[in-house]
This record gives structure tokens, sequence and C-alpha cells, in this order.
């Protein structure tokens, strides 16, 4: 039964020595945005949230990925780890895509003085998203846990790698009879210092993930095990 | 062959368990008609016909809905479900006879709900009942896999909305862009589109769902 225990599988690399790395590299990351990547000639200030925003959507999509990838995998070949992992990416997934819309917010706020703006297509995208994994909990806690649980999850997280292209998709589509699109936030023409600024930005942000996934998925672990250790106990 | 009529034995075994209880279609029927009316009172004078157009799919997701909260409701109430599973067919088939099921439901609604739709409100493009055939393929077969899993977890009717509308919002924008576009051939390609990546998701991953 206890194949997820802690520490029956090893790890490249120790949990405080990535927590450690990754807080550096978030120091690191916050100095180059602020202080060596130059100021936006449109936008000015406002420009620096671009090296958050962004990384953090493309982490929220990886968290995404990651977690549908395990669901395949607890699907194809079963296994009980699978199924908390895939959830624990989920989880993380969600918090970044939450992180994302508030940020595109405060993004929206500053460059066209409003706090939510339907133009955005990728905006548009992380709310439908964040609205399907939001029910992705719901599902998940209103069934009992078991191999029922892991394979429904499982399956809906795959859904969700299938909606992200298609909702995308959906969203250009939408444009032609919604509105013109007024505002193109395409092609911010980055200069060196900037795309290196933001490349370290996104690994940081990568790696604060992954970090927050590791220690969720041993406290998790962990509390599977008392649980079970207190079935045993009691019985 | 045997797949086939698989398919075409659960299928028409739900339309005669409607035929005989009659308790699923005049629900929906009557549901389509009143959402209808309700929007005569949200539409305002003045507000375009375009407007009532998009609001057609709003009616048509929601009806939809009601249906699908059923879907499983026979089988669940009669605790047929494992049977079903246990059965010496593919688990697909379920999923498709009960899809296939759906899709009749759905069409012999809208066969009475697109032309109230035209006697209350405008006249409908050939384009945009395609779109709603092409849309109907996409709810039934996502919303079949929905409901089943709906039906695995204790909110029951309470969490379909919650799974489907996400899911619907890309049918959406194809069927209100097939009803309101200058060129609705993209929108229907993308109907078609959504249909075949989710057909093919759902046919697969059914069997996951129903079996522990």
């Amino acid at each position: 039964m206890s194949t997820s225990s802690p520490n029956s599988r090893v790890s490249l690399v120790s949990v405080p020595a990535l927590a450690a790395l990754s807080a550096a590299l978030v120091g690191l990351a916050i100095v180059l945005a602020f202080w060596v990547a130059p100021e936006d000639a449109d936008q000015g200030i406002s420009q620096k949230i671009f090296y958050f925003h962004v990384p953090i959507a493309l982490t929220a999509y990886a968290c995404f990925g990651w977690g549908a990838w395990k669901a395949l995998r607890l699907l194809w070949k079963g296994g009980e780890r699978y199924d908390l992992e895939s959830y624990v990416a989920i989880h993380q997934g969600t918090i970044f895509g939450a992180l994302t819309l508030a940020t595109g917010s405060i993004w929206a706020k500053a460059s066209w003085g409003h706090w939510w703006v339907w133009d955005s297509n990728q905006l548009v995208l992380f709310l439908v998203l964040f609205l399907f994994y939001s029910a992705y909990f719901m599902l998940r806690f209103s069934i009992e846990e078991g191999p029922r649980r892991a394979n429904v999850s499982a399956v809906y997280a795959l859904f969700g790698v299938a909606l992200i292209p298609v909702s995308f998709l959906a969203i250009r589509l939408a444009e032609d009879f919604i509105h013109p699109t007024t505002f193109t936030r395409d092609g911010p023409q980055m200069t060196g210092t900037m795309f290196f600024a933001f490349c370290v930005c996104w690994l940081a942000i990568t790696l604060v993930a992954y970090t927050l996934y590791r220690v969720e998925l041993i406290g998790k672990r962990l509390d599977a095990n008392l649980r079970e250790l207190r079935e045993i106990l009691t019985a | 062959m045997s797949y086939l009529s698989d398919v075409a034995a659960l299928a028409r075994k739900d339309l005669r368990l409607e035929l005989r209880a009659r308790d699923t279609l005049p629900a929906m029927l009557l549901f389509v008609l009143s959402t209808l009316v309700v929007f005569h009172f949200a539409l305002p004078t003045g507000a375009d016909e375009v407007a009532a157009q998009g609001l057609l799919w709003v009616a048509l997701v929601f009806t939809a809905l009601l249906g699908l909260a059923r879907a499983w409701a026979p089988e669940r109430e009669g605790g047929a479900l494992e049977g079903l599973v246990l059965a010496p067919s593919d688990r697909s088939a379920i999923w498709l006879g009960k899809s296939a099921a759906v899709f009749v439901f759905l069409a012999l609604i809208e066969l009475v709900a697109l032309p109230a739709f035209a006697l209350f409100f405008s006249p409908l493009q050939a384009e945009a009942v395609l779109g709603v055939l092409l849309a109907n393929i996409g709810i039934c077969a996502v919303g079949t896999l929905l409901a089943a899993m709906a039906a695995a977890s204790r909110t029951r009717e309470l969490i379909l909305p919650l799974l489907f509308l996400p899911l619907a919002i890309p049918l959406v924008v194809g069927g209100v862009g097939s009803s309101v576009s200058t060129d609705p051939g993209r929108y229907l390609l993308f109907l078609g589109l959504y249909d075949a990546v989710f057909a093919i998701l759902c046919w697969a991953s059914f069997e996951y769902v129903v079996s522990e």
C-alpha cells in the first residue's frame, strides 16, 4: 500500500536546496527586472509587471500540462502516486492561474485604465481555465477517495489540456463578432537585456512553482501515511 | 458490427424509457419555451436582433444541461450502471449509446425551439441551423461524459453545470459565430474540429470514468 512513502523515492535535489535556489533566483530576477533592464519607452514603469505576469502565466500552463501528463500516466499504467502528483500540479497551476488573472488585471488598469478588458485574449483564456480548474476541485472533493476518484480526476485533467488550445482558438474567433481589437499587446520589442531579464524571471518563477509542488507533495504524502498509520492503530 | 448494435440497443433503451415515462422531454421543451419568453422581456426595445441570436445559444446550452442532468438518472436509480459496465461489450459503447439518445432528445427539442425562436424574434439562416446541429454533437459527447462524472460524485446535479459550462464556451463561440458572422464557414469548421477532438477524447476515456 505505502508505495508513496516520502523516503522511498530518491530525488535529485533536496527541497531545502531547491527553496534556497529559487529564493536566490527570484532575488536576482527582481534586481534584473527593476534595475538592469531598461524602462519601456511607451509604458514606463508599469511594463515591469510584464516580467512577472508572463512567466507566471507560462508556469501555470506548464503546471496544467504536468498535471495532465501525470494523469495520462495514471490512466496508462496505474499507480496511486500519479493521482496525488497530478492533483498537486493542478493545484499549483490554479494558484498561478489566479495570480495571472491578478497581475493581468493590474497591468490592464495601469496601461488601459480598466481593471478588466475583454480585448486581452490571454486574460480571457485564463478566466475560462480558472473556472474549469476550479470545478476540478469541486469534482474531486465530492467523490469518495479511491480509484474511481483518481480516474475521474485524471480524465478531467486530460480534458483541460485539450481545452487550452480549443479555447484559445475560440477566443480568437470570437474577436470577429464581439468587437474589433482596439489594443494589441503583441510584439513588445525587447532589447537584449530585457530579454535576458525576462528569461531569468521565467526560470525563477518556474523554479518557485516546482519547489511549491515538491513541498505540497511531501505534505500530502505525509498526511496520507499518517492516516494510514492511524487506521492500522485503531484497527 | 456488434459494437454498433450494442450502441443502437443502448440508445433504443433510453428512447423507449423516455417514451414510456415522459419525464425529461416535456420538461426540456417547457424550459426552452419559457426561456425564450424571458428573453423577450430581457431584451429592451432597441436591442438589436443580433443580441437575440446570441441569447438563443444561452437557451440551448441551458436546456441541454437540464436534459444532461437527468441523462444517467435511470441507470442510477435502477442501479443498472454496474450491470452495463460488466456486460460483455466495449464500455465506450455505453457512452456512445447515451450520447446518441441525448442527441435525439436535443434535436427533438430544437425542432420546436428553433421555429419558435424564428417566430418570436428573427428568422435563422441555414448556417445557424447547421451550427446548432454541429454544436449538438459536441454538447452530447462532452455532456454525457461529464454527466457520468457528476453521477459518481455526491453533489450530482449541482456540479454538472460547473463542469460543463467552461467546456461549452467554445461551442457557444462557434454557434454564435455561425449565426451572426458574415463568414460562417470558419465557425462551422471550428465546431467540427471541437466535435472531433472531444468526441475522440470522450470515447477513449469513458471507460475510466465508469470503472473502478
